[in-house]
C-alpha cells in the first residue's frame, strides 16, 4: 500500500503524472485503429451467435453421463435429424446443442436421447428457443441501449454539460464497439447473457467516466477567473488525480467479475455465468481504458475551442511568456517548455506544477470545516 | 440530486449514532419482518430450483395488431394461470412480461408436459359443422356413446364401428343443400358410416324433443364436390401425431377442412367440417357447472355475444334438421376438435349447454378452452427451459461459490490497500450484503421477486459498484489528509463531495438497471432488478453506515493518531506538514472549491 499510496500521494500533488490530455492524439490513433480493427473483425468474421438466436434447443445430461462426445453427438443428430454441438461439461455432463428444431419437436429428441444415452428423461435439462426469440431479446437490448444513450445524454448535459454528454457518448460507443469487436475476432458466442453483459457495461462505462468528469468540474470551477492553467492542464490534473481510484474501480470491479468468470467458465463450462461474465470483463477494461484516455482528452478538446478557453489560454501562455522572460517563473521547467512552443492543446506541460489545495483559502481564514455546524 | 443541500452534512456528521441506529433498527426490522414471515430465503427462480419456465409470444393476426394490448394478455394470463393450476400445479405462476409476453413458471415435480400443452393450445377456436366423421386408424372396439339427451339421433350412432384405417366410403361426394348455402361437400356413404359421437355428443341443454329429421337433400346427387379434400380426408390417420398436428393446416376459416379429435374412449377420430360458423370471439363465456336438475352431471354452459347468438342460432337451426353426423357441431381449437355435440334444435337464447358424459376436469377443460378461444390471440412458444433440480442445485451452488470468492477477493484488495480503514469496508459491504438477502428473501412473497441465476450474477456485479463508494469516499478522505489535515476534519470535509460523486454515479448505474428492467423481458429483467436494488441499498449504506461509521472511528484514537497499520498514516499517504504550505492566492485554478458548495 505504501508504494500505490506514495503514487497516490504524487498523483495528487502533481509532482509525477501522465500527459493525458497531451499526448491524447496517441491514443484517440489507437482507439481508432481498436475500432476499425473491430468493424473489420464484424464486417469479415461477424459474430457467432449463440443457439438462443437460430432458434433450437440446449440439452443438458445430468452427471456422470457415460457417452463420449462424438457418441452423443451422433446420437443427437440421428435424433433430430440436425448438426449438434456436444461439449463435455464437468462431471461428465454434456451439452448438447441442436440447431434449427422446432420447440415441438424437442421431446421427442429429449426422450430418444435419453433412450441412446441410458439416462432418465426427466434428469436432462433442455433449453428450447424459437427461432424468433433471440432476435426479440436484441431487439429489446437495442431499444434499452437507444433509450439509455438518450436519457443519460440528457442527464449529463444537465448534471454536467454537453460537452462531457457528448464525450461520454463517443466513450460509450467505443466501448461497445470494441466489446463487439472482440467478440467478433476471437469468435466467443453471443447469447442473451452477451447481451446482458454488454447493457451492464453501458452502466459501469459510465460511472467510472462520470467519477473523473465530476473531478473535473470541480476542478474547473473558476477557471477564468485565474491565469495559471489552461482547461487542458486542469482537465490532465482531473485525471492524474483521480488514477488511484480509477484504477481501485477497475479493480474492485473487474475481481467478482473474474470470480464469475472462474467459475462459470471452470466449473458450470458453460452457460449463462460465463457469458455474462466474459463481455462484462471484456467491457469493463474498455470501460477503463476510454474513460481515462478518451472522454477526459475529448472534452478538454472541445472545451478549448470554446471563446473563453481560447482566451484563457492566450492569456496563460502570454502570462508563462513574460514569466519566463522574468526569469522568476514558479513554474520554470513547465514554462520554458510552454515558452518554446506556440502550438495549441497539444503541446501543454505534462506536468503542471504543484496541485492547487482546495483548502488553503479556508485554512487561511482559520475556520476548519470539522467545527461547521 | 448531484448538488446535495448545504447543511445537510452538518447534521448528519454531528449525530452519527443517529444514522447508525437508524439502519441498525431498520435492518432488525427487515430481518424480524423475514423471519416473522416465514421466508428466511429468497425464491428461487426455475433455473435454480429447477422446473420448466415458458415464454410465449402473442402473435398478432393480420389485421388486428391492435389486439395484443393489455386487457387481452391479461385475460389470456388469468386463463393460463387457471388451467395450469387446474392441473394441480400449485405453485405455478404465469405473467406477462414487457408488451406481448407471458411466462409461465412450472415448478419441479410436476406434470410439465401435460401443462406445457395446456399452455400451449392457445389458439382460435371455431365452431365448424360436421360435415362427416368416423375413427380413425386401427382403433379398438368403440362402445357406444352415452348420450345424455337420449334422442332419436344416437341410434345412427351405434350403427357401427368403423375400424378401418382407410374408409371404404369413397362414394362421390354430395353437396349438402341443408348444411349451409355455400354448398358444402359430404359423402352419402361417410354419412352412413356414422360412428360414436364421444362424450362429445351430447345435446344442447334445451333440446327436449329428440326429433333429428333426415335433410332431404342429404340424398342429393353426387357433385363434383372437394374432391381435394376427400382425399385428405380418406389419407388422414390420426392416430399418428406428426398427421393430427398438420391436418388442415393452412385451411381458412372460411373453408371446409379435415381435422381430428378424441372421443371419449381416448379413440381418435377424424371429421371433415365445414367452414367456420361461429368463433370464438362470439363466446362471451363459458362455464363448467354441475347440472343437479336434470342429472346430466357436469355439463358447460356458453353466453354468447349478441352477434354470437343470431350466428349460433342460425347454425343449430340449420344443422337440427340433418341427420347425424350432420347434426354435430365441431368445436374446433388450433386444429383439433375437442368436442362434437349433435344440436337436436335451433337455439336461440344466446346461450347454450353442452351435456355429456363429462366429469367434472373434462368439463372445466371445455369451459376454459371456450373461453380462451374467445382471445383473439394466439401465442407461440418463444422458449422452453426444462431445468432439472440437479442442474437447478449445481447452478445455485456455483453462483454462491462465485459470489464469495468475488467477495473475498474484493475484501482482500481492500485490506491489502486500505488496511485498518478496510475494517469499514468490510462491515459496510457485510451490511449491504446482509439487507440485499433481506429484502430478496420478503420480496418473494410481496412481488413474486425470485432469484434466478442472472440476478446472482447482478448481485455479484454489484459488490464492484458497492465497494467503489467506498473507495471515492476514502480516496477523498486521503486527500484530505495529504493536505495536512488531521483525520476528523478530513472525514467530514471529503464526505460532501465524495457524496455527490457517488450520486451522480449510482444514478447513472441506477438509469442503467431501470432501462434494462422496463425494456427487456426474460432473464434480462432479473438481472437488472437485482443490479437496481443493491444500486439503491448501496447508497442507503454509504450514507446511513458508512459515514457515520467513519466519523465514529475517527474519534477512535487507532485512526485519528494516524496508526500504520489505519490505512491512514499520514507519512505514508505522503502528507504535506501544514506548516510549510503556503497561502494560494484566492481564485487559483484548481483549489478554489469551497467546501460547503462542493
Amino acid at each position: 500500500m505504501s508504494k500505490l499510496g506514495s503514487l497516490g500521494a504524487r498523483l495528487h500533488r502533481g509532482e509525477v503524472g501522465y500527459d493525458f490530455v497531451g499526448n491524447r492524439k496517441i491514443w484517440y490513433g489507437i482507439s481508432i485503429l481498436i475500432t476499425i480493427t473491430a468493424i473489420v473483425g464484424l464486417a469479415v468474421r461477424g459474430l457467432n451467435m449463440g443457439i438462443e438466436f437460430q432458434g433450437g434447443a440446449v440439452f443438458t445430461t445430468p452427471k456422470g453421463t457415460h457417452a463420449s462426445v462424438s457418441q452423443a453427438e451422433t446420437y443427437a443428430e440421428e435424433a433430430s435429424g440436425h448438426d449438434a454441438i456436444v461439449q463435455k461439461l464437468g462431471d461428465d455432463s454434456l451439452r448438447i446443442q441442436i440447431a434449427g428444431i422446432d420447440t415441438d419437436k424437442s421431446d421427442q429428441i429429449k426422450e430418444e436421447l435419453a433412450k441412446d444415452l441410458k439416462v432418465d428423461s426427466e434428469k436432462i435439462g433442455a433449453d428450447l428457443v424459437g427461432p424468433s426469440w433471440g432476435d426479440q431479446i436484441a431487439n429489446k437490448a437495442w431499444q434499452g441501449l437507444g433509450i439509455f444513450l438518450v436519457l443519460v445524454v440528457i442527464y449529463l448535459a444537465i448534471a454536467f454539460e454537453w460537452r462531457m454528454a457528448l464525450a461520454a457518448f463517443v466513450a460509450l460507443i467505443h466501448d461497445i464497439t470494441i466489446t463487439t469487436g472482440i467478440y467478433a475476432l476471437v469468435g466467443f458466442e453471443v447469447t442473451p447473457g452477451t447481451v446482458i453483459g454488454l447493457l451492464t457495461i453501458l452502466g459501469y462505462s459510465l460511472y467510472d467516466t462520470v467519477v473523473v468528469f465530476d473531478s473535473l468540474k470541480e476542478q474547473t470551477r473558476d477557471i477564468t477567473k485565474q491565469t495559471r492553467w489552461t482547461y487542458s492542464d486542469v482537465a490532465n490534473r482531473s485525471i492524474n488525480s483521480t488514477l488511484v481510484r480509477s484504477i481501485n474501480t477497475t479493480v474492485v470491479a473487474l475481481l467478482p467479475v473474474a470470480g464469475l468468470l472462474f467459475i462459470g467458465g471452470g466449473v458450470l463450462g458453460a452457460g449463462m455465468l460465463n457469458d455474462i461474465s466474459l463481455s462484462l470483463f471484456v467491457g469493463l477494461a474498455a470501460g477503463a481504458y476510454s474513460s481515462i484516455f478518451i472522454a477526459t482528452p475529448l472534452v478538454a478538446d472541445l472545451k478549448e475551442r470554446e471563446p473563453q478557453m481560447k482566451a484563457l489560454r492566450k492569456r496563460v501562455l502570454a502570462k508563462r511568456a513574460q514569466a519566463a522572460a522574468k526569469g522568476e517563473s514558479p513554474e520554470p521547467e513547465t514554462a520554458a517548455e510552454t515558452f518554446a512552443d506556440d502550438e495549441p492543446a497539444d503541446a501543454t506541460p505534462a506536468v503542471v506544477g504543484p496541485r492547487n489545495q482546495p483548502a488553503s483559502r479556508n485554512r487561511g481564514r482559520g475556520r476548519p470545516s470539522g467545527k461547521r455546524r | 440530486m448531484a448538488a446535495p443541500k448545504k447543511g445537510r452534512n452538518a447534521s448528519a456528521q454531528s449525530k452519527p449514532g443517529r444514522s447508525l441506529a437508524l439502519i441498525l433498527i431498520a435492518i432488525v426490522a427487515l430481518t424480524g419482518g423475514m423471519f416473522a414471515s416465514g421466508h428466511t430465503t429468497p425464491r428461487l427462480g426455475i433455473d435454480l430450483a429447477g422446473g420448466t419456465s415458458i415464454t410465449l409470444r402473442a402473435v398478432p393476426e393480420k389485421g388486428q395488431e391492435s389486439a395484443i394490448n393489455k386487457t387481452n394478455m391479461d385475460t389470456a394470463v388469468d386463463i393460463m394461470n387457471r388451467r395450469v393450476n387446474g392441473l394441480g400445479v400449485s405453485e405455478a405462476e404465469v405473467q406477462t412480461q414487457g408488451d406481448k409476453n407471458i411466462i409461465v413458471n412450472i415448478p419441479k415435480g410436476t406434470n410439465s408436459k401435460e401443462a406445457r400443452e395446456q399452455v400451449g393450445t392457445t389458439a382460435k377456436l371455431y365452431f365448424r359443422p360436421v360435415l362427416a366423421t368416423e375413427v380413425s386408424g386401427s382403433a379398438a372396439t368403440a362402445s357406444p356413446s352415452p348420450s345424455a339427451s337420449g334422442s332419436a339421433s344416437s341410434d345412427s350412432d351405434k350403427a357401427t364401428d368403423k375400424t378401418s384405417s382407410s374408409p371404404s366410403a369413397t362414394a362421390s361426394a354430395t353437396p349438402s343443400a341443408s348444411a349451409t348455402s355455400q354448398g358444402r361437400a359430404v359423402t352419402d356413404a361417410l354419412k352412413a358410416d356414422a360412428t360414436p359421437s364421444g362424450s362429445a355428443s351430447a345435446s344442447a341443454s334445451a333440446s327436449a324433443s329428440a326429433s333429428a329429421s333426415p335433410s332431404a337433400s342429404s340424398s342429393a346427387s353426387a357433385g363434383d364436390a372437394d374432391s381435394k379434400l376427400q382425399a385428405a380426408y380418406t389419407a388422414l390417420d390420426c392416430t399418428k401425431k406428426a398427421e393430427r398436428a398438420t391436418a388442415g393446416d393452412g385451411a381458412k376459416s372460411t373453408d371446409s377442412t379435415v381435422a381430428c379429435g378424441q372421443n371419449s374412449q381416448g379413440q381418435w377420430q377424424k371429421y371433415i367440417l365445414g367452414p367456420a360458423e361461429v368463433d370464438g370471439t362470439d363466446v362471451k363465456k363459458a362455464q363448467a357447472v354441475f347440472n343437479t336438475q336434470t342429472a346430466a352431471g357436469w355439463t358447460v354452459t356458453m353466453d354468447f355475444t349478441s352477434k354470437g347468438s343470431k350466428k349460433f342460432a342460425s347454425i343449430t337451426g340449420k344443422l337440427a334438421q340433418n341427420q347425424s353426423p350432420q347434426n354435430q357441431f365441431a368445436i374446433v381449437l388450433d386444429g383439433e376438435v375437442v368436442s362434437d355435440p349433435y344440436v337436436s334444435q335451433a337455439l336461440t337464447g344466446g346461450s347454450a349447454e353442452i351435456s355429456g358424459s363429462f366429469d367434472q376436469e373434462e368439463a372445466q377443460s371445455l369451459a376454459n378452452m371456450l373461453s380462451y378461444g374467445a382471445l383473439p390471440l394466439t401465442f407461440k412458444e418463444d422458449s422452453v427451459t426444462t431445468v432439472t433440480a440437479a442442474l437447478g442445485g449445481e447452478q445455485l451452488h456455483a453462483g454462491l461459490i462465485a459470489g464469495a470468492i468475488g467477495l473475498a477477493l474484493v475484501v482482500i484488495y481492500l485490506l491489502v490497500y486500505y488496511r485498518g480503514l478496510s475494517f469499514i469496508a468490510v462491515t459496510s459491504l457485510l451490511v449491504s450484503a446482509l439487507l440485499t438477502y433481506v429484502i430478496m428473501a420478503l420480496l418473494g412473497p410481496a412481488i413474486g421477486f425470485a432469484l434466478n441465476l442472472p440476478a446472482v450474477c447482478g448481485a455479484i456485479v454489484a459488490i464492484g459498484i458497492t465497494a467503489d463508494s467506498f473507495i471515492v469516499y476514502f480516496e477523498r478522505v486521503r486527500d484530505e489528509i495529504r493536505e495536512g489535515r488531521s483525520l476528523r476534519p478530513a472525514v467530514e470535509r471529503a464526505w460532501p463531495r465524495a457524496r455527490r460523486t457517488i450520486l451522480v454515479s449510482d444514478f447513472v448505474s441506477f438509469l442503467a438497471a431501470a432501462v434494462l428492467f422496463i425494456v427487456t423481458v426474460g432473464k434480462v429483467q432479473g438481472f437488472a432488478f437485482t443490479l437496481g436494488l443493491t444500486t439503491l441499498l448501496d447508497v442507503v449504506v454509504v450514507f446511513l453506515f458508512t459515514k457515520p461509521l467513519l466519523t465514529l472511528m475517527a474519534r477512535r484514537k487507532f485512526f485519528a493518531s494516524g496508526h500504520k497499520w489505519s490505512g491512514l498514516d499520514p507519512k505514508s499517504l505522503g502528507a504535506k506538514p501544514p506548516l510549510r504550505r503556503t497561502r494560494r492566492p484566492a481564485g487559483s485554478a484548481a483549489g478554489p472549491v469551497d467546501p460547503k458548495e462542493a
